[in-house]
């Protein structure tokens, strides 16, 4: 079998039921340590910062003071005579690159286009003597005036081409207008999103080397070449890796980009950012030399992406039974000048609900700040608070119980395209969920007052979504390896942390009809097969199918028993027809909070997490992703906002003692559940993707939880206790 | 980093004498900070950490004749938190101390260090923007800027920046004393309400101490009352966050009325603030609701909200209300139990 003519269900009339899972698999489904887990827990896993360098050089950046305008001077003097400096980097002696990616293109011109963009960088013995040199370069900039505040009604806001996920900017069914005009219940609100940064653990580090050598196979003939090693902390050597040897105008053989371990993601390790282009520029200067750099925290919060602010009105129109009839998503976000992020906030507005006449519409505000990226369930994350608050919201406006007003518009088909959903559960997520919290406990809005006493709880619930991502247009490749009684399996996949290391073990045992002690993975170097980026929630399913082919085809190449170094290199695609369906993972999260009446404080009390996202192939792992979405989803909920001020053009917050994300403190029981569902449109295996789904929807079902709580409608994030406790004033002050 | 001469001297007037040029270092958790973020520069640091071998009560929590105590500049904020004394006399500095930072600081921060400790307004922390505090004149970015966590009271046109312990606020309620060498008589006293200062128009003024002082205890006077005094801290996050506001108090009730009160105020002014018109306002009045409300917003009449901060104001009248209400009816020991806010 191949994942061509992988099984497909043809095409139903209604939608599908959870289908049986396939034959047996004596691996995957099963509860399996981490096999990296010894590793990680004695701090021995081997990151990129520590990664056996020789002799080393230790990077400091010099970034820029402006958010808009021109380098006119450096005077590095005083910088130079540091004992220890080696080199000093600028735009003056950058070598020169491609303009490939214009996120990579940095350092070439005197040119400034946000605050903190780099400057240049120093080079020295010690980082100490790095950071200090660094702070003794003396830039003088002619200005220019700058715009760095995101507000709706920008003169300058403007329409994209595409956003994020390659969707349509736009989509348009019926007369969204005149229907929500004539509705008879209408909802008119605005929700709005905070700018956020990821912050993995692992701060964004790098050692870079470059080398003369000749390259394999036929460029050999070329002769001597410079060659560029990197480690990295990414999602993806190898899209890593095409991209730098792009921009620097090499060829992919010249460059190896090599990541066993990473602390962490989110998004920010998806595509390569500027940190890894300035330490390869500067690892040029000094060439033979490796050169270690890892970014400050304050540097993460400039360098490696964000997640724009967001401002979403939200129309929803319905008969009073709460049958919708029309759904507006308007969303205005920001995007940095230099390279647009368009992120797709309105697009689960597009799959969730039924309801004739649509609209969703994305508008970009251009602004003198960095360069946007995603962050974890990009688009549905800020999308599924503002809809799945107006939910609520109309839930009660049409006197019905939220979950039976989404249930009533449950849609028999993706109600935008009308093609049939592969696998959809929501309904049964919503109701399985409501009975394992104990929904039917849940009280009108503001009664838990009567109880007396400070603290007032409440319940809240959110639908959860997210969408095939399937990188289907680059094909993911593996290799299987019979040697020494052992199948080695590699490609480019990486483990940010998730469980890949495990759970492509788990496959590829299945795969090959093996034990999984009998396979041993290999992933995280630009130089074994080329695989997509662990991101779209798609790594799991993408690289699975890449194992699953490549696992038969050996099989049916060597048989059981195979000659030692037997090998045989297998390619994925998406399975044939899977574009048919509309394909999607879902689920529910409900909350119970207690809100402090003296306070505004907010706790979360206990979650539930409830999924339908196809085969789960490691419980335990998959039972971590999910607790870990639902953290970050009370993180973003309660606590994560960056706060840029606009007089300078930066995010002023930019520390982990300023960024609150959730302490251990904060979260409470969180429970997760999922079905058995199984979905071979996504691959062989019926996953579906795990990461991200998780967060989504979590800060709506925490919004909904206070308002039942207290009465108090949060409709901004993050739902600190200033906004709770003033929601608390006024509704107070319209009581008296 | 500027380079600098590490010293750890094994005696004080050593260490006195090499302070005069350079910062005294104890548990360095702010700091080392400031040093690293490249808005600070020192010639020399003074390592404090061997002077308890020539001085041990440098490390040690006593007691003083009359049932105070005197506790060590160099104690650690963990051990000061854990110790039965201060839990058994002076619980709002316990809780205070455990509601600050997280167990790996308190683990290595100093008492003496806690009182110095600088503001964590952003702009004082980020060298690349103006900052009265950390560059007299340059001007004050918070002013305008990210002011939700700015000062209420004791504002000036040149600073907003709150202080950001939160022992010291018990310690102002209380009425610590803090001792120190080097003032003009060898060893000097500061009682806690002339410590801190406000910013007027010398905001990069954080004390009164005088310049190379070394502070070596801090001292706590009997008092009974304080044995009813308890801390709270309202903040964005359960653990490891700076206080929205906070409040120290303690409580004495005498048929229905206010016998005693001691008032402070975290998270609202340059330094830590001592209510003194609130329990002007409560002494000899009935203690009820109405009356702890009037007598917190006799306090806030002088407060001058910016455009940010205003929530500050219902936040830390219902904060010391609900405080003097749960002393009154004995309640404070299920709070704690439940670890502080809930």
């Amino acid at each position: 079998m191949t994942a061509e003519s992988a099984p497909v269900p043809s095409k139903p009339e209604a939608p599908s039921a959870p289908m049986s899972p396939p034959p047996t698999s004596p691996s995957v489904g099963q509860d399996r340590v981490r096999v990296d887990g010894p590793l990680k827990v004695t701090g021995t896993a081997p990151y990129a910062y520590e990664q056996a360098a020789e002799n080393p050089a230790y990077l400091y950046a010099i970034t820029a003071d402006i958010a808009s305008g021109e380098i006119v001077e450096i005077d590095d003097a005083e910088a130079r005579a540091v004992p220890g400096v080696i080199e000093i980097l600028t735009h003056r002696n950058a070598p020169r690159l491609v303009k490939a990616v214009t996120e990579l293109y940095i350092v070439q011109s005197p040119r400034v286009s946000y605050r903190n963009q780099y400057v240049g960088a120093v080079i020295a013995e010690t980082y100490e003597a790095a950071r200090h040199a660094a702070r003794l370069v003396q830039v003088r900039y002619r200005e220019d005036a700058h715009d760095a505040a995101f507000r709706v009604g920008h003169p300058e806001t403007y329409k994209p081409k595409i956003l994020n996920g390659f969707l349509k900017p736009d989509t348009q069914s019926g007369d969204p207008e005149g229907a929500f005009a004539r509705a008879e219940v209408q909802l008119d609100e605005v929700y709005t999103t905070p700018h956020e940064n990821h912050n993995p653990l692992e701060a964004h580090s790098m050692i870079a080397v470059w080398r003369r050598g000749r390259l394999g196979g036929p460029y050999g003939v070329l002769g001597e070449r410079p060659l560029l090693t990197v480690y990295d902390s990414t999602q993806g050597a190898a899209i890593a890796r095409g991209l730098l040897a792009a921009a620097l105008g090499k060829l992919p053989g010249q460059v190896e980009v090599i990541s066993p371990y990473v602390g962490g993601a989110f998004g920010s390790k998806g595509f390569p950012h500027a940190p890894l282009m300035l330490v390869s520029l500067a690892a040029q200067l000094v060439e033979g030399r490796p050169v270690k750099y890892m970014l400050t925290r304050a540097e993460m919060f400039s360098q490696v992406g964000y997640r724009p602010e967001t401002h979403q009105r939200v129309r929803l129109g319905a008969d009073r039974q709460g049958r919708l009839s029309a759904l507006l998503h308007e969303v205005t976000e920001e995007t940095g000048k230099l390279h647009e992020y368009a992120e797709q906030t309105a697009s689960a507005t597009r799959v969730m609900y039924a309801g004739e006449h649509r609209r969703t519409s994305h508008r970009l505000v251009p602004l003198d700040i960095g360069v946007g990226t995603f962050m974890r369930a990009p688009g549905e994350f800020p999308g599924m608070f503002g809809l799945e608050v107006a939910m609520d919201e109309l839930a009660e406006k049409c006197g019905l119980d939220p979950i039976e007003l989404r249930v009533l518009n449950e849609p028999t088909e993706d109600p935008e395209t009308g093609k049939p959903f592969s696998t959809r559960n929501l309904v049964t997520c919503l109701r399985e969920g409501a009975r394992l919290f104990g929904w039917e406990a849940r009280r009108a809005p503001g009664e838990s007052a009567r109880d007396g006493g400070e603290w007032l709880s409440g319940l809240g619930v959110a639908s959860a979504t997210y969408p095939n991502q399937s990188q289907a247009s680059v094909p993911t490749w593996a290799r299987v390896r019979y040697e020494g009684g052992t199948y080695v399996v590699s490609l480019a996949a990486a483990d940010v942390g998730t469980g890949a290391w495990t759970v492509l073990g788990q496959m590829a045992a299945d795969a090959l009809g093996v034990r999984p002690e009998q396979v041993r993975m290999e992933i995280g170097s630009s130089d074994l097969p080329f695989a997509t980026v662990a991101g779209g929630s798609a790594g799991t399913f993408t690289w699975g199918g890449a194992i699953a082919v490549a696992a038969v085809q050996f099989r049916e190449k060597y048989g059981e028993q195979p000659p030692e170094g037997a090998e045989h290199t297998g390619r994925h695609l998406s399975p044939r027809g899977g574009g048919d369906f509309s394909r999607h993972a879902f689920g529910a999260h409900f909350a119970e909070v207690a809100v402090s009446r003296v306070t505004g404080e907010v706790r979360v009390r206990r979650m539930l997490g409830i999924y339908a996202a196809g085969r789960i192939i490691n419980p335990r792992t998959a039972h971590s992703q999910f607790i870990g979405g639902m953290t970050m989803g009370i993180s973003g909920a309660l606590f994560e906002e960056s706060v840029t001020d606009p007089r300078y053009g930066h995010v002023v917050n930019h520390s982990l003692a300023d960024y609150h994300i959730a302490a251990h403190a904060d979260i409470p029981d969180l429970q997760v559940r999922w079905l058995d569902e199984f979905d071979p449109t996504y691959g062989p295996q019926g996953a579906k993707g795990i990461g991200e789904i998780g967060v989504v929807g979590v800060p709506a079902a925490i919004s909904n939880a206070i308002y039942n709580a207290c009465g108090v409608r949060l409709r901004s994030l993050p739902m600190t206790p200033d906004k709770v406790l003033l929601g608390l004033e006024a509704l107070e002050g319209a009581q008296s | 980093m500027k380079p600098f001469a590490y010293e750890r001297p094994g005696r004080l007037p050593e260490a006195r004498a090499l302070g005069q040029a350079g910062a005294y270092l104890a548990g360095g958790t702010n700091l080392i900070d400031h040093l690293k973020l490249g808005i600070r520069e020192e010639e020399r640091l003074v390592d404090l950490g061997r002077l308890v071998e020539d001085r041990p009560e440098l490390g040690r929590v006593s007691e003083l004749p009359g049932g105070g105590l005197r506790i060590g500049a160099l104690v650690k904020n963990s051990e000061l938190a854990a110790h039965p004394l201060i839990r058994g006399r002076y619980p709002a500095v316990a809780e205070a101390l455990l509601a600050g930072a997280s167990g790996q600081i308190r683990n290595m921060a100093s008492t003496a260090g806690n009182l110095l400790q600088r503001t964590r307004c952003v702009y004082f922390q980020d060298p690349t923007t103006p900052c009265n505090k950390r560059e007299p004149g340059s001007g004050c970015s918070a002013l305008e800027g990210f002011g939700r966590y700015n000062a209420l009271l004791g504002t000036s046109g040149e600073c907003v920046a709150v202080h950001p312990s939160d022992l010291c606020v018990p310690l102002a309620a209380l009425e610590a004393e803090v001792v120190f060498e080097g003032g003009p008589q060898g060893e000097g006293r500061l009682p806690f309400r002339d410590f801190h200062r406000l910013p007027g128009d010398t905001p990069h003024l954080d004390t009164n101490l005088p310049p190379g002082a070394l502070i070596t205890a801090l001292e706590l006077a009997p008092l009974p009352l304080a044995a009813h005094s308890t801390y709270r801290k309202v903040r964005d996050r359960s653990s490891y966050a700076f206080a929205l506001v906070s409040v120290a108090a303690a409580l004495e009730v005498e048929e229905g009325r206010v016998k005693d009160v001691r008032l402070a105020f975290g998270g609202v002014a340059h330094k830590p603030w001592r209510a003194g018109r609130a329990e002007a306002a409560l002494r000899g009045q009935p203690a009820t609701r109405e009356h702890f409300r009037a007598a917190v917003e006799a306090e806030l009449e002088a407060a001058r909200p910016g455009r940010d901060n205003a929530y500050k104001l219902p936040m830390l009248r219902n904060t010391v209300v609900a405080t003097l209400e749960e002393l009154l009816e004995g309640r404070t020991p299920e709070r704690r139990a439940a670890g502080g806010a809930v």
